[in-house]
Formats: structure tokens, C-alpha cells, sequence
């Protein structure tokens, strides 16, 4: 496994989502779209974290600093922050379609548009 | 000896004066407030008496008491410091000034008693007196303009004082402007000494500060840059002093209070453009040029604006045509040489004026009127008004031996004297000036004082009495005024009477030595008196009141007769040569309002206005054009966006290395 197949799978996630969302009249299903591209993201993020490592551990394994760990984490860490800020996300996002189905009896999204000119 | 606290009082009193009345008592005495008449009396009088101190102090000096400069500004390495300039000029004038101001703030007591706007009244006749100080006192010619531009304010104010007419607004309006007019030629003299300030004249000397100029005019200067400052002094003169052609602002003066006149007339506005001359006197004697159009505009003035006095039925105007001239005569003994005469002339005259102005004015105060026709036979009911009046007019038309016969004298001596062919031109012309001086004066005197009485107000204006616009309906009540207007012409007729020889006499007298106030005005070569000089024009003048005592009291001939005689004389007279005709609607209406007017209005409406009119149609259309984009359509927005994204990467892939 290289890091190409990884790009190509967040590549193909990201463009599912972001058809789904440009696409889809479903405010809900418009929300899912949105988890697929940030599952797109965390795949990315991981294989970043995992494929390209640091220049400093290659050069001196002796003299791996503390610092140098954590860069190598930070990608895996974005995704766990991604995933968590993404259920709030989803939480919030099904909060305002029930409100707005509440006020205007649809979930279309192409209904609701009042801040058209 | 005089502090410089005290001289510092004499402008700051009547300006402390002016402060209260406008922010204390009006805003919650109201406006009728007496207190406001009695502050001002305290606060000139008490500038009077340091007018005194400082006189008194310069007495003996032959420099300028010197106190420290205060710093005020620094412009391009020129420091522009204000200070005070005492010397016996400056004091002569604050006496002149600070007295009169006093006399005639007390006679208004009395004439302003009933108006509505008492307080008002005396706050700007307070601000006026302090401007007029200003301006003796300032020894820096940027603290001249200050206070020179003060007056003019000033004096706008209280010419509109009844503001409420329309011919009082537009005199107001109309002073302002003409004088305008020639302060833009001292503002151009000022800002020329300014850009002299590296040249040789100018070093080691501050081109803003008035003895360092009249060194440098003695010095370095060149023959250019004294004649054009000296030039543009002048017109800042000549409009202040109404001389030719800037005369015509001060007959229309007249819509004001009449000791708003007197106080024009005397003391404060239009001495002003004569102290200037005096004041700048070493810088005009180096020019030749500006010496003879001096004398020049001042003798023709003095000449030219007699013969307007001659026609007038309004007897304000009479006066005013009259100061006309005698400034006219101030100037031209000016330039002839004779500063000192020229402000001996404006001290005798400033009482003889003030009289005749307060004599006007007590006069329309029992008849409602000042159209002379309409008067006539006020000897008998106002006795105390005629003989001072009477002593004014003499003293006025230059008889032996009251005050203005001396100041007269010595104006035609100095023109007599000189040997240049100006000098005998203007010595002519004030010669005949003398003449009709006294045929003018007295025909106000017989037409207002003697025959019978016309009727006032009432034959005036038949239908509505109310002719004085200040106190509505003035009806006619023919008798003296009250003792408050009474005292203080007496007291300028004892003046009129007397402070001509009192003041500059022939031969010692009595602890004043001879030709006292011209030698402390700096002319150290007396004026002999010239018997044949002084009788010819004693006779002359004579001749004159004369002509008018059979033309106006005998009636023989008839002045309707005579006037036949001169029908077109007098056509043109009566219309002021035109000249306010020529100034209102071939200068104005025409040349300005339909030539230049009419092109800036053009360049504003079409140019300016079309320009910025273009900005606002761009900005709409544009925003019209683009808000359909705005549809609501959320998924469109993020269409657009991710092709704007696509854009940018593909830019960046393509050139982004």
C-alpha cells in the first residue's frame, strides 16, 4: 500500500461528498454528504501522518526528540479532533433542519431561500 | 508711568465687557437689561482713565515705550509675537477712542432706552470700542489685521443692528463687502513682508513687526517693495476710510442706531484707515509713488464727496458725506507730508462729528425722522440741541476759533507748503472743499432748525407712522431730549468749542506749549500761521454758511430756483455720480452675477455635479447588474465556490511553479 491508493480513496470520498452536497434537494442527506468529505479529510490527514514522516527522524534516530513525536501524531490527532467536531456538527446542523421544518414544512433546500434578494 | 497691565486693561476691559453682557447678563437678565449699558460705561471709563496714564506717560518720550513680545506663532522661521506699541500716536488715539466711546455709550442710555435689543446693543458697541483698541495698541501689523478685521465685524453687526430691515441688512451687508474689498489689498501687503523676510532689508529684523518695517523703509528696502506694501496699506485704508472709490459703503451706514453712526463716523471704523497711514507713515514717505496717490485720492475725496453732501435730504447722509470729506482731507494732509496735522485733524474732528451725529439723532428722537424736509423751526423746541449743534456745524465748516478751524488750518497749510505740483492741486481742491463744506452743513442747519416746522414722522409717512422701525410707531413729540443725551453733547460741544487750540495752540498757553499735539505726534517743524491762508478760508467758509442763510433761511433765491438752474448738477448729485448705480448693477448684476456667477454656476451644475452624479449612477447600476447572482440557492453558492477552488488549483498546478 502506498500512499497514492490513500489519496485516491480521499480523493473519491471527497468528491462523492461534495457532489452530494451541490446535488442533493434533502437537507439531511445534504448533511450526510458533508460526513462523507470529512471522513475524506481524516483518511488524508492519517495517511499523511503515517507516509510522510519527518525529516528529523530520518536523519538521527539517536537524537528523536519528544517534539518530533508529536509531529509525526499530529495528523492522527487532527482526525480525532475532525471526528469530534464533526458530531457536534451533525448535532447542530439536524437541530436547525427541525427548526426550519418546523417553520416552513419542508426540508428542501432549494426551498429555503429567503435571503435572496 | 504706565504698566503694561494697564495697557493691556484698555483693550481687555471693554472685551471683558463685551463677554459679559453676551454670555452672563443676556443669556439670564434678559434682554433688556440695564446692567448691561452700566458695564460698559465702568469698563471704558475705566480704559479712558488708563488712556490718560498712557498719555500721561508718554509725555517727555521720544521712543515707544517697549514691553516684552509675547510668542503667538512660528512660520516658516518668521516668529509672529504680539505685544503692545505705546507711543504718542498710539496714546493721542486711545484718547480719542476710549473718550468718545464713553460719551457715546453714555448718550445711548438714554436714545437706546426702549429698544428690544439693549443688551445686544451693548455688547457689540463693546466689542467695537475693544476692536478699534486692538488696533491702536497691536505693534505687530498680524495683530493689526486681527483687530482691523474685528471692526469690520463689528461694525457690520451694528449696521444691521435692525436687522430686521431689509435696507439695514443690506447696508450691513454692503459695508462688509466694500471694506472687504481693500483689506484684501493689506492682506496682500501683509503676506508681501511676509516673503521679504530673507531679503538684505529684513535682517536681523522680524518683517511682521511694525518698528523693525519702519526701519527696514528707512533702510535697505527697495523703492519697490516700499511703494507696494505702502500701496496695499493704503487700500485697506482707503476701504476703511471710505475714500474714492471705496466710499460708498459708509452713507448707507446710516441704517444703523444713530450713536452707532457717531461712533463710525468719530472715533473708532473709519479712523482707523487714517491711524493706519499714520501709523505706517515712515514707510509711505519713502515712496514718492504712494505719497502722491495719498494725497491725490485724499483731496479728491475731500472735494468729491462735498458735492454729494451738497443735494441730500437725509440728514444722516449730509453727515455722512461730510466725514467723507474730512477724511478725505486727513489723508490728503498725509500725504503731503504732515501725519501729526492729519491726526490733530481726527481728533478735533472726532468731537465736532460725533456732536453733529448726536445732534441728528436727538433731533429725529422728537421728530421721528431724519429727512430734512419734513423738519424745520426745532430752534425753539430744542434749544439745547441747536446751539450744540450750531457749534458743531461751525466748528465743521472751519470758523475762528473753534476746534475744527484749526485742524483745518493746519491741513491747508501743510498742502500750501509743499512745492510740488500735487500739493498745489490738493490744496486747491480742500480749498473749495472748504466752501461747500460750510454751504452743506449750514443748509442741514437752516432746513432743521429754523423756519417752520414740517411735521415730522407723521408728514412723512401719512398712513403708518411707523417710520423709526426700532421702537415701532414714533410719534412726534417736539421737545428736548433727555438730560442724559443733553450732558454728553454739551460736553463734546465744550470740546468742539475748544480742544482745537486747547490742544496744538499757536504760542504757549497757560503750561502747553506751542504746537503741542502736532511736535508730540513727531512734526518738529511748526507751521507758521499764515494770516492770508487763514482769512481766505475763514472767508470762504463764511461764504458759504453765507450762501446757504439766504438760499435756505431768506429763500431768496429759492433752492427749488437754484436747483432748476442746475437741473442736471443736480440729477447727477442726487444719484451719486452714478457711482452706486455703476458699482450695484453694472459691476454686480451684470459683470458678476450674469458673467461670473453664471460660469461657476455652470461649471458646478455640469461639471461637479454631473461628475459625482456619475459615481452614484455607476455604483448603482453595477450593484443592480450583480444582485441577481444573490438567488438563495445555497447549492449554487457552493458550486460556484468549489469551481472558484478549482481555479485557483489549476492555476497553481499550471503555473504555480
Amino acid at each position: 500500500m502506498s500512499l497514492q491508493n490513500f489519496m485516491l480513496l480521499s480523493a473519491v470520498l471527497f468528491s462523492v461528498g461534495l457532489y452530494g452536497v451541490l446535488t442533493r434537494r434533502n437537507a439531511i442527506a445534504v448533511l450526510m454528504s458533508i460526513e462523507l468529505m470529512f471522513s475524506a479529510v481524516n483518511v488524508a490527514a492519517v495517511a499523511f501522518s503515517r507516509y510522510a514522516t519527518p525529516s528529523a527522524l530520518r536523519v538521527d534516530p539517536a537524537t528523536v526528540a519528544e517534539g518530533a513525536v508529536q509531529q509525526v501524531l499530529t495528523g492522527q490527532v487532527f482526525a480525532l479532533f475532525i471526528i469530534t467536531v464533526a458530531a457536534a456538527e451533525a448535532a447542530l446542523g439536524l437541530a436547525i433542519i427541525i427548526a426550519v421544518y418546523r417553520s416552513r414544512g419542508t426540508v428542501d433546500v432549494t426551498q429555503v431561500n429567503l435571503m435572496k434578494r | 508711568m504706565i504698566s503694561e497691565l494697564q495697557a493691556w486693561a484698555i483693550l481687555l476691559l471693554p472685551l471683558a465687557s463685551f463677554s459679559l453682557i453676551a454670555l452672563v447678563i443676556r443669556p439670564f437678565l434678559g434682554s433688556r437689561s440695564r446692567l448691561s449699558g452700566y458695564v460698559t460705561i465702568l469698563s471704558i471709563g475705566v480704559a479712558f482713565l488708563f488712556s490718560l496714564i498712557a498719555l500721561r506717560s508718554t509725555l517727555g518720550h521720544e521712543d515707544a515705550i517697549g514691553w516684552d513680545f509675547h510668542p503667538w506663532l512660528s512660520i516658516n522661521g518668521v516668529e509672529v509675537r504680539i505685544g503692545i506699541l505705546m507711543d504718542p500716536l498710539t496714546a493721542v488715539m486711545l484718547v480719542v477712542v476710549t473718550g468718545v466711546s464713553l460719551l457715546v455709550q453714555i448718550y445711548s442710555q438714554g436714545y437706546m432706552r426702549d429698544d428690544e435689543g439693549y443688551t445686544r446693543y451693548f455688547a457689540y458697541m463693546s466689542l467695537f470700542t475693544a476692536s478699534m483698541v486692538g488696533i491702536v495698541i497691536a505693534r505687530s501689523i498680524v495683530q493689526i489685521y486681527v483687530f482691523w478685521e474685528l471692526v469690520g465685524l463689528s461694525s457690520y453687526l451694528l449696521i444691521g443692528f435692525w436687522y430686521h430691515r431689509p435696507a439695514a441688512a443690506a447696508a450691513a451687508k454692503k459695508a462688509f463687502l466694500v471694506t472687504r474689498i481693500g483689506d484684501v489689498g493689506f492682506l496682500l501687503a501683509i503676506l508681501y513682508l511676509f516673503l521679504q523676510r530673507d531679503t538684505p532689508a529684513f535682517q536681523g529684523r522680524n518683517p511682521l513687526e511694525i518698528p523693525d518695517i519702519l526701519q527696514a523703509a528707512g533702510g535697505a528696502m527697495t523703492a519697490f517693495a516700499a511703494t507696494a506694501t505702502a500701496l496695499g496699506i493704503f487700500a485697506g485704508a482707503m476701504g476703511k476710510s471710505g475714500q474714492f472709490p471705496l466710499h460708498t459703503w459708509l452713507p448707507d451706514a446710516m441704517e444703523g442706531p444713530t450713536p452707532v453712526s457717531s461712533l463710525i463716523h468719530a472715533a473708532t471704523m473709519v479712523a482707523a484707515g487714517v491711524f493706519l497711514v499714520a501709523r505706517f507713515f515712515p514707510l509711505f514717505e519713502v515712496s514718492a509713488t504712494a505719497m502722491t496717490t495719498v494725497a491725490l485720492v485724499g483731496g479728491f475725496t475731500a472735494i468729491f464727496a462735498a458735492t454729494m453732501g451738497l443735494v441730500m435730504y437725509d440728514i444722516k447722509r449730509v453727515l455722512a458725506y461730510s466725514t467723507i470729506s474730512q477724511l478725505g482731507y486727513m489723508m490728503l494732509a498725509i500725504g503731503v507730508g504732515a501725519p501729526a496735522v492729519a491726526i490733530f485733524h481726527l481728533f478735533t474732528h472726532a468731537f465736532f462729528k460725533c456732536l453733529l451725529f448726536l445732534g441728528a439723532g436727538s433731533v429725529s428722537h422728537a421728530t421721528g425722522t431724519f429727512d430734512l424736509r419734513f423738519m424745520g423751526g426745532l430752534r425753539k423746541d430744542m434749544p439745547w440741541t441747536y446751539v450744540t449743534f450750531l457749534i458743531a456745524a461751525l466748528s465743521l465748516a472751519g470758523v475762528f476759533p473753534l476746534a475744527g478751524f484749526w485742524s483745518k488750518d493746519e491741513v491747508l497749510l501743510s498742502a500750501w507748503r509743499g512745492e510740488v505740483t500735487v500739493h498745489t492741486l490738493v490744496f486747491w481742491m480742500a480749498f473749495i472743499a472748504v466752501f461747500l463744506t460750510a454751504f452743506y452743513v449750514f443748509r442741514a442747519v437752516f432746513m432743521a432748525f429754523h423756519g417752520d416746522f414740517r411735521g415730522g414722522a407723521q408728514a412723512e409717512h401719512p398712513r403708518e407712522a411707523d417710520s423709526n422701525g426700532a421702537g415701532g410707531v414714533h410719534p412726534v413729540h417736539l421737545a428736548e431730549s433727555p438730560m442724559v443725551m443733553l450732558g454728553t453733547m454739551l460736553a463734546l460741544a465744550v470740546l468742539a468749542l475748544g480742544a482745537g487750540y486747547v490742544a496744538n495752540p499757536l504760542g504757549d498757553l497757560a503750561g502747553i506749549p506751542a504746537h503741542w499735539l502736532t511736535s508730540f505726534l513727531g512734526q518738529h517743524e511748526d507751521l507758521t500761521f499764515n494770516l492770508g491762508i487763514a482769512g481766505a478760508s475763514t472767508a470762504v467758509a463764511l461764504a458759504g454758511i453765507g450762501l446757504a442763510a439766504l438760499m435756505y433761511g431768506a429763500r431768496r433765491p429759492s433752492p427749488e430756483a437754484v436747483g432748476r438752474v442746475f437741473g442736471p448738477v443736480r440729477t447727477l448729485l442726487l444719484n451719486r455720480y452714478y457711482l452706486d448705480a455703476l458699482y450695484e448693477d453694472v459691476l454686480v448684476r451684470r459683470v458678476f452675477y450674469r458673467g461670473v456667477a453664471r460660469l461657476l454656476d455652470w461649471f458646478d451644475r455640469e461639471i461637479i455635479d454631473r461628475f459625482v452624479d456619475g459615481f452614484g449612477w455607476l455604483s448603482r447600476n453595477t450593484g443592480k447588474a450583480i444582485a441577481p447572482l444573490q438567488s438563495g440557492q445555497v447549492q449554487v453558492y457552493g458550486i460556484v465556490i468549489s469551481l472558484g477552488l478549482l481555479a485557483v488549483l489549476g492555476a497553481y498546478l499550471i503555473f504555480g511553479r
